[in-house]
């Protein structure tokens, strides 16, 4: 009998110690990404490299700031095209949408969740950057040219707004899915007492709900920003990857994850490039990894809070 | 009184900050039916599941004091957990058949402990199953799911299960509420015959059942333990007002 | 009336919020479909490249899909080893809620790493280890993309195990190992089987993280040391390619690619509503 015993407690030191490696592993390339940056980083400090435009790998030369802001270009505005209608959509999904459109519909947002990447950015290229290079920037360009932010420098379609579109799309279902989780955690109770004093439906929502669950929204946003702030080969395939700091919406921009795709591995025989490029990607985890523990952070007060 | 098969001493149980059992010592008598009553939420589960350790299963839960059983206490950190409740069984308030068929179900635990001989392991089964009452209705589909069985034959099947690892004890947790009279009445038949061989443990709310099946009471109030004798001697001449008041069905 | 007027603007843009959610999936599938079956044929899929290929000649992307399958499978059972243990752990073994606590936030956290920098590490360690893109390194950078997305999906799944049927096992004697393996681990057959499909869809169909640690080839995967061809990178390249036979079969590549992952997804479904024979509810 004791070598069932025996048996059990190997058993559970063997998973606890597989579990401890599961979990390090954050920390395992973390580290890794760090020690190889090093060489960079002893010339270089972080907070030049984080600020400085001067792209000259050949020089030694690496101004990350060119590629952080295509990315929070592009990034923030896709945000600026997703939100709203992600949080319509959960809203109508958790308040009003009949139960059988709302089970047609939300397994279509998880298909969407599983189109790969490669995908959208073929889509992107097939559809988004002709539309923008035959209708929208001829049109813009016409219409509403003197606003910088808007100005038409660039006509290949290629760009911020290509890059944000798909973008837009591809955090679709993260934000839905997780708003319309947090929106159906608000118990009825609070719904009925909202209708009893005659107030309309979408004043009850408003009213009631949003406020109600406005952490769990704001964390699900959050997760949505996180998620395509590292997202690769879309963006990659539509921006138009030219290294400068865009200054409208249609000009082309170059961010981070696409700078590591296309350069990493190919570049090796100048010195540093490697260690510039685990830099941007140690940037690039850093960033996530502050964005994800706030999403959860505010997440968990969320659902306490709603509970 | 027979010599006790279970001596509960100074035992106390904890959730957190609640204490739910506080400082018991009883002696549970052998091959005899033993009922643990009192109203709802006076620790009589607790106190139950503290007889086979399965208590320890619930988390941040704390014990202090002793439970002997076969000469050693239980809770000694050098006694093997698995040996006791494989002497000490259970019947759970609801049914719950393992995801398997209906003999997998009760040779799961004679699997357990060693005995792989298919022979052996077939008359465990058509044993077992018949000593709870349930051979008959399932003789010819003993390799169906289990979970295919009405809830009062899946609660025999249980009673079978519990019974193929030869446990001494066998503890009963509400074991009839959630089945239907007829099948309450043939679980309740199947205790009284089996209390020939093994000593039984049941904790009940149903007043009626612990006058119709127990031998000795067990009266637990608030986690404390009031009041426990011979079932006639506690029902008929209850000795503390707590005892009386809740047979006189003042509170639940 | 104000109100009211309100209420149905409100609802109005809800709609159209909907519509737009829904017709952009529409839109890509459609896109992709209507792009990639002209260009596809029974060649695309039996042949590997030919001489030439990348021209307009001869050849399929055989290599890809099977570099593909290879990939992915090998991630998810990797990735499903190392979560089931996890998880077991989690369930069974942890006395520490604490340490529990950090265990899922970690993964968490490993969740929302771009797979770029996954691909970025992975290449790190082969370099480390002297190694160079293989089919083996593609596989463990996939099984760090899927082990957090495979581990959570256990973990609800072994979650949603009535705790009584573990003390039914507990109650007869058996260990914890015996209760989670033979007991709990049966119960969540089908809830296992759907996690790991879609981590499996995960997997196929990333691209950033093979890119490196996997790297491309025209020969059908033999070798865990040697590089490997994959779909997502089949599609990439040759949409990259100036020839226009070369980037129609791109778009081929692309539905070929998406209809795996769709039928993965429906047979998650499927699974979960049938295997579950012995499951108790």
């Amino acid at each position: 009998m004791r070598w069932r015993q025996f048996k059990d407690q190997f058993a559970g030191r063997l998973t606890w110690a597989l579990t401890v490696f599961a979990a390090a592993l954050i920390l395992v390339i973390a580290l890794a990404l760090l020690v190889r940056a090093q060489p960079l980083l002893d010339v270089t400090p972080l907070g030049k490299l984080l600020t400085s435009s001067d792209w000259h790998p050949l020089r030694g030369e690496f101004g990350f700031l060119p590629f952080i802001l295509g990315t929070l270009w592009v990034t923030v505005l896709a945000m600026v095209l997703s939100v709203p209608p992600c949080l319509l959509c959960a809203i109508y999904l958790a308040e009003y949408a009949p139960p059988r459109l709302r089970d047609t519909i939300k397994p279509l947002v998880d298909l969407l969740a599983g189109i790969p990447s490669v995908v959208y950015g073929l889509w992107g290229t097939l559809v988004v950057v002709p539309a923008i290079r035959g209708v929208i920037t001829p049109w813009v360009g016409e219409h509403l040219g003197f606003i910088s932010l808007l100005s038409t420098g660039n006509p290949t379609g290629y760009g911020v707004l290509a890059g944000g579109v798909v973008l837009a799309v591809m955090v679709f279902p993260v934000i839905i899915s997780v708003t319309e989780e947090v929106i159906r955690a608000v118990p009825d109770g609070l719904r009925e007492a909202a209708l009893a004093l005659g107030a309309t439906r979408w004043q009850m929502v408003k009213g009631v709900v949003l406020r109600r669950s406005l952490p769990g929204v704001i964390a699900a946003v959050v997760l949505g920003f996180s998620r395509a702030f590292g997202e690769t080969m879309a963006v990659m395939m539509v921006v138009g990857n030219v290294p400068q700091i865009p200054r409208s919406i249609f000009d082309a921009a170059y961010p981070l994850p696409a700078l590591i795709a296309n350069n990493y591995g190919e570049m090796m025989s100048i010195p540093m490039y490697d260690a510039a490029l685990l830099a941007a990607a140690l940037v690039l985890l850093l960033v996530v990894l502050v964005f994800t523990l706030a999403a959860r952070i505010v997440l968990l007060q969320a659902v306490r809070r709603v509970r | 009184m027979t010599e006790p098969v279970i001596q509960i001493q100074g035992l106390s149980v904890a959730y957190g900050n609640h204490q739910a059992v506080r400082d018991v010592s009883v002696d549970i008598p052998a091959r005899q039916i033993t009922a643990i009553i009192g109203p709802s939420g006076c620790g009589k589960t607790t106190l139950l599941r503290s007889i086979s350790r399965l208590i320890e299963l619930v988390a941040g839960v704390r014990v202090w004091g002793q439970v002997i059983f076969q000469g050693q206490n239980i809770y000694d950190p050098r006694v093997d957990v698995t040996e006791i409740r494989k002497c000490i069984g259970l019947l759970a308030q609801r049914p719950f058949p393992l995801p398997m068929s209906i003999y997998e179900n009760v040779v799961y635990g004679p699997r357990l402990h060693g005995r792989y001989n298919r022979a052996t392991l077939d008359t465990i089964v058509e044993k077992q199953l018949r000593a709870a009452g349930l051979w008959d209705e399932v003789r010819d589909r003993l390799h169906t799911s289990a979970s295919a069985l009405s809830v009062g034959q899946q609660q025999r099947l249980c009673l079978a299960r519990g019974l193929a690892v030869e446990p001494e004890v066998l503890l009963c947790d509400e074991a009839t509420s959630a089945l239907d009279p007829i099948s309450a009445q043939r679980i309740e038949g199947r205790l009284l015959e089996l209390k020939a061989d093994y000593s039984i443990v049941l904790v009940t709310h149903v007043l009626r059942q612990a006058r119709r099946l127990a031998d000795y009471v067990v009266f637990m109030y608030m986690g404390e333990l009031v009041e426990h004798g011979p079932a006639d001697r506690v029902f008929h001449s209850p000795q503390e007002a707590k005892t009386r008041a809740y047979l006189e069905g003042e509170f639940y | 009336m104000g109100k009211h007027l309100e209420e149905h603007f409100f609802v109005a843009l809800m709609i159209v919020s909907t519509i737009i959610v829904v017709g952009s999936l529409v839109l890509i599938l459609a896109t992709v479909v209507v792009k990639g079956l002209p260009a596809l044929n029974l060649k695309m899929l039996t042949r590997v490249p030919e001489g030439g290929y990348y021209l307009g000649k001869e050849g399929g992307i055989l290599n890809a899909i099977t570099g593909s399958l290879a990939l992915a499978g090998g991630a998810t059972l990797l990735g499903y080893a190392l979560s089931l243990t996890v998880v077991l752990y989690l369930h069974f073994f942890a006395r520490d809620t604490r340490f529990a606590y950090l265990v899922r936030l970690s993964l968490d956290v490993l969740w929302g790493v771009p797979s770029i920098v996954h691909g970025a590490f992975g290449f790190t360690v082969l370099l480390l280890l002297g190694l160079r893109a293989s089919l083996l390194g593609g596989i463990v950078a996939l099984a760090l993309l899927e082990l957090p997305i495979l581990v959570r999906a256990m973990d609800e799944v072994v979650s949603m195990v009535p705790f009584e049927l573990q003390e039914a096992s507990y109650a007869l004697g058996a260990t914890r190992l015996e209760t989670a393996l033979r007991a709990v681990v049966r119960q969540t057959v089908p809830g296992l089987l759907t996690a790991s499909l879609l981590a499996f869809g995960r997997g196929i169909g990333d691209a950033a993280s093979v890119l490196f640690t996997a790297g491309y080839t025209d020969r059908l995967p033999t070798s865990l040391l040697r590089p490997v061809a994959s779909l997502p990178l089949a599609v990439f390249f040759q949409l990259g390619t100036p020839v226009p036979e070369v980037q129609e079969r791109a778009y081929a590549s692309a539905l070929v690619l998406t209809v795996i992952i769709l039928t993965i997804s429906l047979l998650a479904r499927l699974l979960a509503r049938r295997l579950t024979r012995h499951v108790i509810h």
